[in-house]
């Protein structure tokens, strides 16, 4: 196994706030990704995990460095001809970006979470050598014998892993995974308690790299990062602005462009999002006692978020949104969906029901990851934040 | 053979036309309990649970087949509009869309009048199914059940009956036909009756098997039906007849026909030309033109991804051991309908089996907007199968409902040039 003390960041330490957002920026936006490549150059092997939720830890305790794949701006020069027409981004750049070998793996997962998804698996395996599969997650959330159900499939995932890696995991190492992945857990509720009851300290567009860093690097050195740069950004010398707090719905898998969040941060404070939704999946600690995977499986249907790609009575999606506006005193919510996106385009009717229901302004929008002209949508959502703000 | 008919002239043409009586009756009998006020079990073609829903009397309406027939009927842009007046986005499914105009106008549609749900059923084969039904839950505020069928991890990796894995999906599947059957008893306020599921399974048993040999034989030449068109109403009643002594008889009668015509080599059309394979959704807003668009040529469609997998892939022929019905539904749903799902993810491995048996010349690939369940990996699938298998394949994209995106002389040129090639070629076979 790779020695798991190896760094995959450029060294960050003493440098001030303001540099290390603009690194962690820079290599978020790097689409050759410099940080897979990195551990690849040192004998380390990637497991592929497309949106929006995968239990990293697995992968973590067999030494194989999780990444999540969730498309980039690029072109889909090779991918474009293995798809059709009527399609969101996301998946022929997530498979550009396989084939172009800019993120070469050893492994690839998808999810049953949409129609177009689920479909991943079976087109990356007739693409590449390595194994490609689905990871089945329960799609019915509110089977008592869902949760059973999960930890084998987990038990099941965990050997194919254990073959990629070449190694035996045992349920210590997983405990061990667990652990740091707990802090990670921690360390993202306090980058969000930063967000929502301080937003003037740190914007969408530096928030968001900071999250989604930790989907390309071992989550130790995540956890290091968010260690030393959270009281740095709780020290900014920042004031409050006029801005309207927003929730930004619709980031679940599709991203949108960093430029669309550096826009809607000149003009709202984002408080809370769901963006990358899978890395805050799982709300609270999960039990670093018992067996491993049964806690794992017990986290992602007990103490989890919701999202449009999961059905469960108990969390209606609309009541799940107003309670993230509530609870994140947020005025209006942004409702965005990629384009094409079935889930996200399905939801934005009952989300805007909901709201206008409920008094809430919202701004209904689609998005593409590889669009480059927000003029237009600068221009609206100035004129809708002015009009919560003055009116 | 199967089964010589006493007097077999009438046979010929008796499945297509027996089907859409049965299909009026059918839905006849859903308009009558509109009017009676009583709710229906709402439910999908993937995985309809008729074997339990039939042991409660409840009556079944399947949207995906109200809304086909808005297209069929060409006034699937009326519904369309009105959905997406409510907000509904132009670049979701048509069939969703469709239902919900449907649902806003009490149950009207252009065969009658549905009932509204009391409870909806449906599987993971369809991740919009989902979607679908939490509108109902929302509107209607009644039971959704989600029955979850994993599925095949990774191609040509399926697990049978003995392996733990399968076990572990079995158990899983079990659990919650338990669950759903506590759920119906709730709805109806009656008690599940063992015997009766034996007989649904008897009969569900008899229309699959034979639902199975009658794709067979259009292993003859030629073929003896069509699978885009004849082939669709066969599916409509292996769908709304599962489980019944009607769907039963009506599906030993087709094998009966089939087998006839296969024996007395009567094909489906007057002069067949090139066997093709049918992958992915009819054009339902053109549906006879598009038939005719191949047949003109000779084309005859010997077999569908589209009567597996929207059968919920019954045409496997799985048959339950009526001895254990429970424990062999759960095997029988969970084979079933991953092999449905396999069949619109990994149809390229199944078309490549069936090439010889079939005499296959050309497969047709048919993505749709509307549907990215069984469009998303159909261009990479005809990549593979071309890799493997020297058979022309022709690629268009239209959609099911949705007239907008169905442009018939662009698809005329495109199916002309795919016949100029295919006779080139046969030629040249002949010549060479």
């Amino acid at each position: 196994m790779l020695d798991p003390s190896i760094r995959l960041l450029p060294d960050l330490d003493s440098k001030p706030l303001e540099a290390i957002l603009q690194a962690v920026t820079a290599l978020v936006e790097d689409v050759g990704f410099p940080t897979v490549r990195r551990w690849r150059e040192r004998g380390g092997r990637v497991l592929g995990h497309f949106q929006v939720y995968f239990p990293e830890e697995i992968a973590h305790a067999a030494g194989l460095l999780p990444v999540k794949v969730r498309g980039a701006p690029v072109e889909a020069l090779q991918a474009d001809s293995h798809f059709g027409s009527y399609l969101c981004s996301i998946l022929k750049s997530s498979l550009e970006l396989a084939l172009s070998e800019r993120v070469p793996l050893e492994m690839f997962v998808s999810h049953p979470i949409c129609d177009a998804a689920r479909n991943l698996a079976a087109v990356w395996g007739r693409n590449f050598s390595y194994p490609c599969q689905i990871l089945y997650l329960p799609q019915n959330a509110n089977s008592a014998h869902a949760a059973q159900y999960l930890s084998h499939e987990y038990a099941r995932l965990l050997r194919e892993v254990e073959g990629v890696a070449g190694t035996r995991v045992t349920e210590d190492d997983l405990r061990t995974s667990i652990g740091v992945y707990n802090e990670n857990r921690r360390l993202l509720r306090r980058l969000y308690a930063i967000k929502r009851d301080q937003p003037w300290l740190l914007a969408i567009d530096e928030a968001y790299p900071l999250l989604s860093l930790g989907a390309l690097i071992r989550r130790e050195e995540h956890n290091e990062l968010l260690r030393t740069i959270i009281p740095l950004i709780e020290s900014r010398p920042a004031r409050s602005q006029d801005k309207i707090r927003v929730v930004f719905e619709g980031g679940f898998c599709e991203q949108p462009p960093l430029d669309l969040l550096r826009t809607l941060s000149r003009s709202c404070y984002v408080v809370d999002d769901d963006l990358l939704i899978g890395l805050r999946w799982i709300l609270e600690d999960v039990s670093a006692t018992g067996d491993p995977l049964a806690a794992l499986a017990e986290a992602y249907l007990e103490r989890s978020s919701y999202s449009p790609v999961q059905h469960d009575q108990r969390k209606p999606k609309e009541a799940m949104l107003l309670q993230r506006v509530r609870e994140s005193h947020a005025e209006a919510a942004i409702i965005a969906a990629a384009k094409m996106c079935e889930p996200g385009l399905d939801e934005q009717v009952v989300y805007a029901k909901a709201l206008e229901e409920s008094g809430i302004p919202f701004f209904v929008t689609e998005f593409e990851e590889n669009m480059t002209s927000f003029d237009q949508v600068e221009i609206q959502l100035e004129t809708f934040a002015e009009n919560i703000l003055f009116y | 053979m199967d089964g010589a008919p006493s007097n077999p002239q009438p046979i010929v043409g008796r499945a297509n036309r027996d089907g859409a009586d049965l299909f009026r009756r059918w839905y006849q009998d859903l308009a009558r309990v509109a009017e009676s006020g009583a709710g229906a079990a709402y439910v999908f073609v993937m995985g309809s649970m008729a074997e339990v829903l039939r042991v409660f009397d409840l009556p079944m309406v399947f949207p995906e087949i109200n809304s086909l027939q808005t297209a069929v009927r060409r006034v699937a842009d009326q519904y369309l509009s009105q959905a997406e007046d409510e907000g509904y986005s132009p670049d979701i499914c048509g069939y969703v869309k469709a239902d919900v105009a449907v649902q806003l106008r009490g149950g009207e549609h252009p065969m009658g009048r549905i009932p509204r749900p009391s409870l909806a059923v449906l599987t993971n084969a369809c991740n919009t199914y989902i979607k679908w039904a939490e509108i109902w839950e929302r509107m209607y505020h009644v039971p959704v059940f989600v029955l979850d069928v994993p599925g095949t991890r990774a191609g040509g990796a399926q697990t049978w009956p003995g392996h733990p894995d399968f076990e572990t999906d079995r158990r899983y599947v079990a659990s919650q036909i338990q669950e759903l059957i506590a759920i119906c008893e709730q709805v109806t306020s009656r008690r599940f009756d063992i015997d009766r599921l034996r007989e649904v399974l008897g009969y569900a048993n008899q229309m699959s098997g034979s639902w199975r040999r009658a794709l067979e034989l259009n292993q003859s030449v030629p073929a003896v039906f069509s699978a885009l068109t004849d082939g669709t109403i066969y599916l409509g009643v292996s769908n709304a007849f599962r489980g019944t002594a009607e769907g039963s008889e009506y599906f030993a009668q087709l094998v009966e026909e089939m087998a006839y015509k296969a024996a007395h080599g009567i094909g489906t059309i007057q002069e067949e030309k090139h066997r093709l394979v049918f992958v992915g959704v009819p054009c339902y807003p053109i549906f006879r033109r598009f038939y005719e668009l191949f047949a003109e040529w000779g084309g005859v469609f010997v077999s569908s991804t589209y009567l597996w997998f929207a059968s919920g892939g019954t045409n496997l022929g799985f048959e339950y051991d009526l001895r254990q019905p429970l424990e062999s539904l759960a095997e029988g749903v969970l084979i079933s309908v991953r092999h449905a799902m396999d069949s619109m993810f990994y149809q390229d491995r199944m078309l490549d089996e069936m090439a010889e048996p079939f005499g296959v010349d050309g497969v047709v690939y048919h993505p749709i907007k509307s549907c990215r369940t069984v469009s998303t990996g159909l261009a990479d699938s005809r990549r593979a199968f071309m890799q493997a298998r020297d058979i022309p394949c022709l690629f268009i994209e239209s959609d099911m409902m949705d007239k907008r995106v169905v442009s018939e002389a662009q698809m005329k040129n495109r199916i002309d040039a795919f016949f100029e090639g295919l006779n080139a070629r046969k030629l040249q076979r002949a010549v060479a």
